[in-house]
């Protein structure tokens, strides 16, 4: 009896919100905003909150407001399924994820479940930042749509740029050791081998995912191997600890990243005195003049004390699921999937950028961004007085790769 | 052993102490059977599987630290690997289209547990205490990380997914919707809570509990406290794999995560604050924990802190957890001496919960400040709105706190008291019938 | 080849001494009170903190001095008004008790201080590379971490072996009910052992806190380590403490140095089945199981040596 009791006192709360109308445009967001991963998780529920109050200073979505309902999944893939579960019973019909990409794979594959068993009732699925490529290749769903670029057109735009760099004759490799670490790992081997035979790769590093405080042993083989460059898709604490360890003794290289301009990658990058000498492949960075990201970039400063937007691609989301509804003239998921495919959009950095039909994978310029000590004027990060500064520019069209999805379309 | 245990045994209990232990069973079930029918949306019914799941993971912990004595950090191993084994063997089952429906794969996961119980815990279970939760700890870690590293089989930190319906159908069920498994879980928890019950009846069971209680004289008796710890940790590895097999059937994915400390933690938290003297304690438990933690990340973004302190009180004043909180009481129910107790628990209750709203208005203010310090001082939390900014905040918080504890201490005391006098009421009530 | 060797030796005594800054205080608590202190690692959290703030305000040097006091005086604390009580209700209740307190303070942090990492400087005093081997430098923070550990580790072992607290103590690693009935204040014993060993804790988190990085999840990152030194070195044995942390600072480090894996063991005589279904233990090198070797040791130890390198009480 007391059991029943319980039960009920559990569950009654989530009736109450079932039986709230749909009268706004409800985004799940579904990321860590406690535990380990909540300090990223809690930039990117920021950043969406100010697209939602943004878009609805417009009139929201076809006359409706946005509201972003935050779902804490403690990075964990079986209860991102329970928060999106959830999240559907309180009327959600999109979801926004990005923090790692094993939740994305268990989300994405829940989405096209619950899809395929409950039609009429589907859910769209919006990855702003879980860049395995898998999710747009072997496991792509035409219920997942992707704006970040996935790690192959990072390292392919990238190796882009370092062919044309004729100082780098040694690379090392130093990566997490799961599957977004080992991609990196495998693609910089096989692009710079293609694009680059005569560069060396004198080590190939893979460490455990953030377990490991003290990176002095892997500097000292790096120094002892010889490299003039690192590559590195090491991010949070793995990647500001690397750093912090290359400083203290004295290692002398330039550092390819994907991440350095994650939180905490700057405050590391300063603290180490490493003027120039971190290179990151980004979608936009704040000092760019295009677009209308510059008066973002203020306004988004302006209200959370200096941070900056570390999500252009989210801001490309947003506005884009705002222009697609608008042209499917509906809300209803399937119709703004099938708006979404194929669409192109002139992001927030400036330049033309298109979802891909094939896989959905969204294709945008990508910077070769340089961090450092700035002009007067330029925005800095995390208040270090250094910032991100443009080095090289690679337009859509050299980073589209081929895709080996097959879209099984409703 | 026969003839031991059948001399040994309790008396068999009367036909009416009988017929009142079946009807629980019964209705229990009818409760299980009928709970959809209350609540229908998908999120309810997830949430029941999932307790019925961590209720099995419960009891088969809880017979290794409240049967057997042994606290281990590694359960979640054998829940893991059960866990893995059924997703491998859904897809392989489906692929080779063999004859073998959904229901039948949890059995699956227990024998995984149990193999690999079986194989380890020959060498943990040779000492209890500090050691073998060492070794437990130890062993956790070493398969946990290896599972990062071992992709083919544990597929890297992504994990492993099936489609649970592309396996046999039983009578048109194809478990796909949400309300088949959670059928499929409360079978599964129905006979697995029903089995572990009966082995605590059995000879191995109460021979757990003597060698939890005194190993020394256990051997004196002429047993290994060795084997019996071993059969003991077989038989929560098994149930362990039925409860990791039932959670990768449901979320149709296995993942490292199923092998991680956290695991491991939430079935120890659970099983404990339910109450480990009592077989109901980790059911209990498991309702609470899965509950809370389900529910609480929706009402507040530092649940784990109001989680952290909720374990340490239950340590410190209810070591005997929930059920032990409510057991206690019981020789006042037969007495019918309950009543007296209720109101100094009223008047020591007021101060208490004061108190815990007190630290409860302290700290969501103050994350207010740390979290979010340039927006709306207007916050809510547990669905209540107040003004964090407001001076008149941080005296009602404070004024909570040192009033209700100091009234709290002293209205407790009193409870003390008058508990001391009622229970030896009761007994001498209860003596004198 | 030399060079890796000299710069991983180095490394590796580096990163022991760190452990062993904090398994002293552990290992001195588990010996006294038979708890493991599972929130040791949280103390040490603390102290990082701790000295941020403080020296943020009054500089590195007084945080040096304070934060391991105030952290000493909450461990101090802890035991007083929280462990006590729990102990009438046996072992497990206290162990769950600490590890609830880990928990806890973890949030707490988080609450204070937030998730991401916070700036702790090095002292500019100490801000230079002390010298250099093989064109790498060696901070001389990190020298002054190697000195403070010795000095802690000299200084525990003479007032173990030299003082009246020291005999007390000594004498209740191994009969730790004799003290007791011999009519020593235990209570105040336990309080003062906990909270010395918490600010010991407190300390390597105030020199560790700029060297590595202070974050809420470092209690979380060297917690387990911790246990596998206090087990490995033996109960209840200081000298054995400090020569468990040496050796898996050592394993760890030259591990990470090491690229050998089985498939580049035998190259192409490999066997066929060992690029099939063996494949990930196959090609898997030293260098990735490191972090998880002190594991594979504790284990070991506990099989085979139950009171551990120099230990003199079972487990």
């Amino acid at each position: 009896m007391n059991r029943l009791v319980m039960i009920a006192a559990l569950a009654l709360p989530m009736l109450g919100t079932a039986a709230m109308a749909q009268e706004t445009v409800k985004i799940g967001y579904i990321d860590p905003l406690s535990g380990g991963g909540a300090s990223v998780g809690e930039v990117g529920l920021k950043t969406f909150q100010f697209l939602a109050e943004e878009q609805n200073a417009k009139g929201g979505i076809l006359g409706k407001k946005v509201e972003i309902v935050p779902l804490d999944n403690k990075t964990n893939p079986q209860e991102s399924l329970i928060q999106a579960q959830k999240a559907i019973d309180a009327g959600v019909r999109y979801v926004t994820q990005g923090n790692g990409s094993s939740v994305a794979g268990a989300l994405s594959d829940f989405i096209t479940k619950y899809n395929e068993r409950n039609p009429g009732k589907e859910v769209l699925y919006f990855n702003y930042a879980a860049v395995d490529p898998v999710l747009t290749n072997e496991k792509c769903s035409f219920w997942h749509f992707r704006w970040d670029a996935n790690s192959d057109i990072k390292m392919e735009a990238l190796t882009n740029y370092m062919k044309t760099v004729p100082a780098i004759k040694k690379v090392y490799l130093i990566n997490q050791d799961y599957s977004f670490g080992q991609s990196v790992r495998t693609q910089a081997r096989a692009m710079l081998g293609a694009k680059r035979p005569d560069i060396q790769i004198v080590g190939d590093e893979l460490h455990p995912l953030l377990k490991i405080s003290d990176f002095a042993p892997y500097i000292a083989k790096i120094k002892a191997s010889g490299a003039d460059t690192v590559v590195t898709g090491n991010w949070g604490q793995d990647f500001a600890l690397l750093l912090k360890a290359a400083a203290d003794s004295g290692l002398k290289v330039n550092w390819y990243t994907y991440y350095a301009g994650g939180t905490g990658g700057p405050t590391a990058i300063k603290q180490a005195g490493l003027n120039d000498q971190v290179y990151g492949i980004v979608e936009g960075i704040p000092n760019l003049k295009g677009g209308d990201g510059q008066a973002f970039e203020k306004a988004f400063r302006a209200k959370y004390d200096g941070q900056t937007n570390v999500y252009p691609r989210a801001v490309n989301e947003m506005r884009m699921f705002a222009a697609a509804a608008e042209k499917a003239k509906s809300l209803e998921p399937v119709k703004v999937a099938q708006a979404l495919e194929g669409m192109d959009f002139e992001v927030l950095n400036g330049g033309k950028a298109t979802m891909r039909k094939d896989d959905h994978q969204f294709f945008q310029p990508m910077y070769i961004a340089q961090f450092g000590e700035l002009k007067a004027g330029e925005f800095d990060e995390e208040k270090t007085g250094w910032g991100w500064k443009t080095v090289a520019t690679i337009d859509t069209a050299q980073t589209m790769l081929p895709t080996t999805c097959k879209m099984e379309r409703p | 052993m026969r003839d031991l245990a059948a001399t040994a045994a309790p008396p068999l209990p009367a036909l009416a102490d009988k017929l009142k232990f079946y009807a629980i069973w019964v209705v229990v079930a009818l409760v299980l059977l009928l709970l959809p029918k209350l609540f229908a949306t998908g999120g309810s019914l997830t949430t029941f599987s999932l307790i019925g799941i961590s209720i099995i993971f419960a009891l088969s912990y809880n017979i290794l630290l409240g049967q057997t004595g042994m606290l281990s950090f590694g359960h979640a191993v054998y829940y893991g690997l059960g866990g893995f084994l059924a997703i491998h063997a859904i897809n392989i089952i489906g692929a080779n289209k063999w004859p073998i429906p959904l229901p039948l794969v949890p059995l699956i996961g227990g024998v995984t547990g149990l193999f690999f119980a079986a194989l380890i815990g020959w060498v943990s279970t040779q000492r209890s205490g500090t050691a073998f939760a060492m070794i437990s700890l130890g062993l956790a870690e070493l398969v946990a990380s290896s599972a990062l590293i071992l992709r083919t089989f544990f597929g890297g930190e992504a994990g492993v997914s099936a489609n649970r319906t592309k396996l046999l159908k039983v009578f048109g069920f194809n478990f796909g919707p949400q309300i088949q498994i959670y059928y499929l879980v409360a079978a599964w928890t129905l006979i697995a809570v029903i089995a572990m019950y009966a082995l605590t009846r059995t000879p191995l069971g109460r021979m757990c509990n003597a060698v939890r209680d005194n190993p020394e004289r256990v051997q004196f008796v002429g047993y290994d406290p060795h084997v019996v710890r071993y059969l003991a940790f077989c038989f929560a590895g098994f149930f362990a794999g039925i409860a990791g097999s039932l959670a990768a059937i449901n979320f149709e994915i296995a993942n490292s995560a199923y092998l991680g400390a956290v695991q491991s933690g939430t079935v120890l938290f659970a099983a404990y604050i339910g109450g480990i003297g009592f077989f109901i304690g980790p059911i209990v438990g498991a309702i609470f924990v899965t509950v809370l933690s389900l529910g609480l990340s929706d009402l507040t973004t530092v649940w784990q802190l109001y989680f952290g302190l909720f374990f340490i009180a239950v340590v410190m004043f209810a070591p005997g957890g929930i059920t032990g909180l409510l057991m206690m009481h019981r020789p006042l129910i037969k007495a019918g001496m309950l009543t007296r107790m209720l109101p100094s628990y009223l008047i020591a209750l007021l101060p208490t919960l004061a108190l815990i709203t007190g630290l409860m208005l302290a700290i969501e203010t103050t994350v207010h400040y740390t979290v979010n310090p340039g927006e709306d001082p207007h916050v809510k939390a547990f669905g209540i709105p107040f003004n964090a900014a407001s001076s008149i905040t941080w005296l009602v918080a404070a004024a909570l706190i040192v009033g209700g504890f100091a009234l709290a201490r002293i209205s407790w005391r009193r409870t003390a008291h008058v508990w001391d006098e009622t229970l030896t009421a009761a007994r001498a009530k209860v003596h004198a019938t | 080849m030399l060079e890796l060797i000299v710069i991983s030796t180095l490394n590796g005594v580096l990163y022991g001494m760190l452990l062993f800054l904090m398994a002293s205080g552990l290992t001195v608590i588990f010996s006294m009170l038979g708890v493991l202190n599972f929130a040791h690692a949280s103390f040490y959290m603390l102290g990082a903190f701790f000295g941020f703030q403080i020296s943020r305000w009054v500089g590195f040097w007084p945080a040096l001095l304070i934060a391991p006091i105030l952290a000493g005086a909450i461990g101090a604390a802890v035991e007083r008004y929280g462990l006590r009580p729990v102990h009438k209700n046996g072992h497990v209740a206290e162990l769950l008790f600490t590890f609830g307190l880990a928990f806890a303070i973890e949030e707490i942090v988080q609450i204070i201080w937030g998730k991401s990492p916070v700036d702790f400087r090095v002292p500019p005093l100490l801000d230079f590379p002390a010298f250099t081997i093989f064109s790498t430098n060696y901070p001389a923070f990190k020298m002054f971490m190697l000195a403070v550990s010795i000095a802690i580790f000299v200084g525990l072992l003479l007032v173990l072996k030299k003082t009246r607290i020291g005999l007390i103590v000594q004498a209740a690693l191994t009969h730790p009910n004799m003290v007791g009935h011999l009519g020593h204040n235990v209570g105040r014993i336990f309080m003062l052992v906990f909270g010395v060993g918490t600010a010991l804790a407190a300390v390597a988190g105030v020199i560790a806190g700029p060297a590595l990085v202070t974050q809420s999840n470092m209690a979380g990152l060297l917690g387990p380590i911790l246990f596998v030194v206090v087990v490995v070195g033996g109960l209840g044995s200081l000298p054995g403490a400090f020569v468990a942390s040496l050796l898996i600072g050592l394993v760890q480090t030259f591990a990470v140095s090491m690229n050998g894996s089985l498939a580049g063991a035998f190259g192409p005589l490999g066997p066929d089945w060992a690029s099939s279904w063996v494949a990930d233990i196959w090609s898997v090198t030293i260098a990735q199981v490191a972090p998880i070797m002190p594991y594979l040791l504790l284990v070991l130890i506990l099989i085979f040596r139950p009171m551990g390198l120099l230990g003199t009480r079972d487990t």
